[in-house]
């Protein structure tokens, strides 16, 4: 068994998908499932690749044994949204990382089997919930948001979230295309949340609509979950032009406004035959696939090379194959625009490698050559960071310089009673980070209020 | 229950007035402010300045004017429907300079709804010049007339008040001696921009309230930013008003005709949506 290749999952073929926003891997099937849990040899060598440490061995060996509704009991208890998880963690960085099977390049498809079990075989009891009379309110709704809610919920708190946006999810709704995590998942994993008891509030923005001090008087504990929504600009000449958008907006516009089906919906987006990417992450493969499907041929520029972009690399992979060119080594300089404001092009300057930073990354300095690419529209996807309502509304939290709210090894904030995880702690990362220290922010709320 | 249009009026041809309920809001709102509001399911998200609010009552008015398609859809609203989403307040609050004894108010077009609060919450000697194409789309008249110390009306064809542009008016009223602490000008960009450098040119302070093109309202999609001394800010959250001098009005020209296609799109569909109704 071991000598045997590890198995992916059936994608769609790219020339289908490139025309909608369906899902892209199809997941396994029964057997497709069975068979690469087979070839784990259940070491347990990459339960430290997990930020939040699931027993992998434990929920694979029960996918062997073919008791499926015992695998995802298994993952439930370290992981609340397995089926989000098991579609966007970098595995490749993470659990899949440590995989003993690895080094061969042959390390089992973690996440592809935790998808299996979270699509199919749904954790059909809800927790049993003993009130404890006390109240949290969370706010935000991302993946962090839900994760306090669910934790403090079982643990008997009457919670309520807070969403500024008038859709729940935070980024795997807005930010994430639906091709990479269908709104359904996402939706499934609310009902259940809101099946136990929890209430939701949306288009409430903590510190405009309410205060965090007002939340105070209801409640016995806040936990902000904010995230890192505003975005970036590479602060270059004519990025103010028609045809240059920041990456949020156009996502923002396409996911959560539906854009791409205007005019049966309302809202707009404007899109260019050839888009330049400026990036190389998550944000930007995102971007990038977004304007492809909206019929675009599409070039993505970075500065460093292909291996120190921070995608996922499944991601990367789908994006060449839906015929989006790399343009590595390039740094953008200038957006050209014509008499009327338009993009016309952009112009960029190689760059050359110079050795190799401390982080791992290419160390990267210019060759003094420049040219240019003409575009008629541009994409910027160069970072996230924490915006300023919270930080400008609330009385007595502390910010880094980097915008993210200080918070000691429990994730309590300099506020009393007031705690905070996920981007807003910790700038933009990922899901599955923003959930552990949700869960941990959770329990310390638990053990100081809740009892 | 909270987004409940509770009363409605009809104010002119395509102007209405609502008072919605939303306890929230209406307690913490100040001056300056604005809602996002969103009023059916496959809906766009528009900005609307908050005229008044009832802290007491829980309660918050808009006043809206039919431009497009979703601004049409809210004015087909009646009592007792409830707008989808409702978020608010945004933006930073505005107060004139406390030395502001006297103000002059500049509205044109669509910016004189927006202007109407900040001229009824200024409690000293309010000078206002309204403008528009006709006098058809010169709104709030009668408000005004009960807010303001003065008012002056321009229409570019006359068929109300002066005939000519609210520079006109602001020549006359310099050439009749009248000087001002402070000026507040909303209206298209063209319009604040003109009256932006008839000021700078006099030394008069000037603030102008922008309406760029907004999606999510609460700083994350950056669809609102424009060029201030010489920085990037985010109307939605920085502003919406800013210092007049500083703003870079060239910058928001060229952005706010980003969507110009998709939006006369949006609408003509309505409108033959309607036609066929009407046939029907
Ligand atoms: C396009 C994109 C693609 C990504 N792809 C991946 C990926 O493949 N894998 C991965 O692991 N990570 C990915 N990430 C990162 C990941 O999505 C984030 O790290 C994660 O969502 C952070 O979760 P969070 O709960 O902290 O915040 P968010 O998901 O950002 O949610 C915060 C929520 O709070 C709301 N909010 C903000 N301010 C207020 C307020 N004052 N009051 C009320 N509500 C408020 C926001 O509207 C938002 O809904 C991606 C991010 C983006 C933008
Ligand atoms: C901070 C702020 C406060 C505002 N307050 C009010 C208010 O109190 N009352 C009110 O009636 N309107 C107000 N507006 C303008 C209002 O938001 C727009 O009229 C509305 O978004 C138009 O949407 P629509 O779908 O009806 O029109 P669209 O179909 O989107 O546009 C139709 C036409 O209107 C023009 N237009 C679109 N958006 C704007 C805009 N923001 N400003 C000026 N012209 C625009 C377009 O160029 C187009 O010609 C405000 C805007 C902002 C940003
Ligand atoms: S949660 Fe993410 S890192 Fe952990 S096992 Fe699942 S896919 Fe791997
Ligand atoms: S390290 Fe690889 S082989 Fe070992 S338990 Fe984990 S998945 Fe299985
Ligand atoms: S409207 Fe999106 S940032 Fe201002």
């Amino acid at each position: 068994m071991k000598g045997q290749e590890r198995i992916t999952p059936r994608m769609r073929p790219a020339e289908e998908r490139i025309h909608d926003f369906y899902e892209v891997n199809l997941g396994f099937t029964r057997e497709e499932a069975l068979l690469e849990a087979s070839r784990c040899v259940l070491c347990g060598a990459c339960i430290k690749g997990c930020p939040v440490g699931i027993d992998i061995p434990g929920f694979i060996k029960a996918v062997q044994e073919e008791d499926f509704q015992k695998g995802i009991h298994i993952i439930k208890e370290y992981n609340l949204l397995p089926a989000i998880c098991g579609r966007v963690c970098p595995q490749e960085n993470q659990c899949e990382a440590e995989c003993v099977l690895g080094k061969k390049g042959k390390a089992i498809n973690i996440g592809a089997l935790e998808r299996f079990l979270a699509d199919n075989y749904a954790d059909e009891k809800l927790p049993d919930i003993r009130e404890n009379g006390r109240r949290a309110a969370v706010v935000g709704s991302g993946p962090g948001g839900l994760t306090a809610a669910f934790e403090l919920r079982r643990a008997g708190f009457r919670v309520t979230v807070y969403e500024a946006l008038h859709e729940l999810g935070g980024v795997l709704k807005y930010g994430i295309p639906g091709f990479r995590l269908p709104d359904a998942v996402i939706d499934s994993e609310i009902e259940t949340l809101k099946k136990m008891g929890v209430e939701f509030l949306t288009s409430f923005l903590i510190g405009k609509t309410l205060t965090i001090d007002e939340l105070l008087q209801e409640n016995d504990a806040v936990l902000i979950a904010t995230g890192a929504g505003l975005p970036g600009y590479l602060g270059i000449p004519g990025e103010n032009g028609i045809g240059v958008l920041l990456a949020n907006e156009l996502l923002t516009r396409v996911n959560l406004m539906k854009a791409g089906r205007f005019p049966e919906y309302d809202t707009p987006v404007i899109l260019g035959e050839h888009v330049v990417v400026i990036g190389g992450g998550n944000v930007a493969m995102d971007a990038a696939r977004v304007s492809r499907r909206l019929g675009a041929q599409v070039t993505i520029c970075y500065r460093r090379e292909e291996k120190d972009m921070p995608a996922r690399q499944e991601e990367m992979e789908h994006a060449k194959e839906e015929g989006i060119v790399f343009k590595t080594l390039t740094n953008p300089v200038e957006i050209l625009l014509d008499e009327e404001g338009r993009v016309r092009g952009i112009r960029v300057e190689k760059m050359k490698v110079t050795g190799v930073a401390d982080d791992g990354r290419s160390r990267i300095a210019s060759t003094g050559e420049d040219f240019e690419i003409k575009t008629d529209m541009v994409v910027e996807a160069i970072g996230q960071s924490p915006n300023k309502i919270i930080r400008e509304n609330v009385e007595g939290l502390e910010f880094d310089k980097k915008g993210r709210l200080i918070v000691d090894d429990n994730l309590m904030t300099t506020k009393d009673r007031v705690w905070a995880a996920g981007d807003i702690v910790s700038g933009a990362a990922t899901v599955i980070l923003a959930m552990g220290e949700a869960k941990k922010a959770a329990r310390a709320i638990v053990e100081k209020c809740g009892g | 229950m909270r987004n409940t249009i509770l009363f409605k009026e009809k104010l002119s041809d395509d102007v209405c007035s609502f008072i919605v309920e939303h306890p929230e809001i209406a307690r913490h709102y100040e001056p300056g402010q604005f809602v996002i509001v969103r009023v059916h399911e496959k809906g766009e998200r528009i900005p609307l300045t908050i005229v008044d609010a009832d802290p007491q009552q829980g309660t918050i008015r808009l006043v809206v004017q039919a431009v497009g398609l979703t601004s049409r859809l809210m004015n087909e609203l009646n009592e007792g429907d409830r707008l989808l989403d409702l978020l608010g307040p945004l933006g930073e609050p505005f107060h004139l300079p406390q030395k502001a004894e006297k103000v002059l108010f500049v509205g044109g077009g669509l910016g004189i709804a927006p202007l109407y609060p900040k001229v009824k919450d200024f409690k000293y000697e309010s000078h206002v010049i309204l403008g528009a194409k006709d006098a058809r789309h010169l709104i709030l008249q009668k408000e005004m007339e009960a807010a303001a110390v003065r008012l002056e009306l321009c229409t570019d064809d006359g068929s109300l008040g002066r005939k000519g542009f609210v520079t006109d008016c602001m020549d006359a009223l310099f050439s009749e001696g009248e000087s001002y602490d402070a000026c507040v000008a909303i209206g298209p960009l063209v319009m604040m921009k003109a009256v932006v450098e008839k000021n700078k040119a006099i030394g008069l302070p000037t603030f102008v309230s922008l309406n760029p093109i907004m999606v999510d309202g609460t700083g994350m999609c950056g669809g609102c930013r424009f060029e201030y001394d010489g920085e990037v800010k985010f109307a939605c959250v920085d502003g919406p008003v800013f210092d007049g001098f500083k703003v870079n009005f060239h910058d928001l020209m060229i952005r706010s005709r980003q969507y110009e296609k998709h939006e006369c799109r949006a609408l003509s569909q309505y409108k033959e949506r309607q036609k066929s109704k009407g046939a029907e």
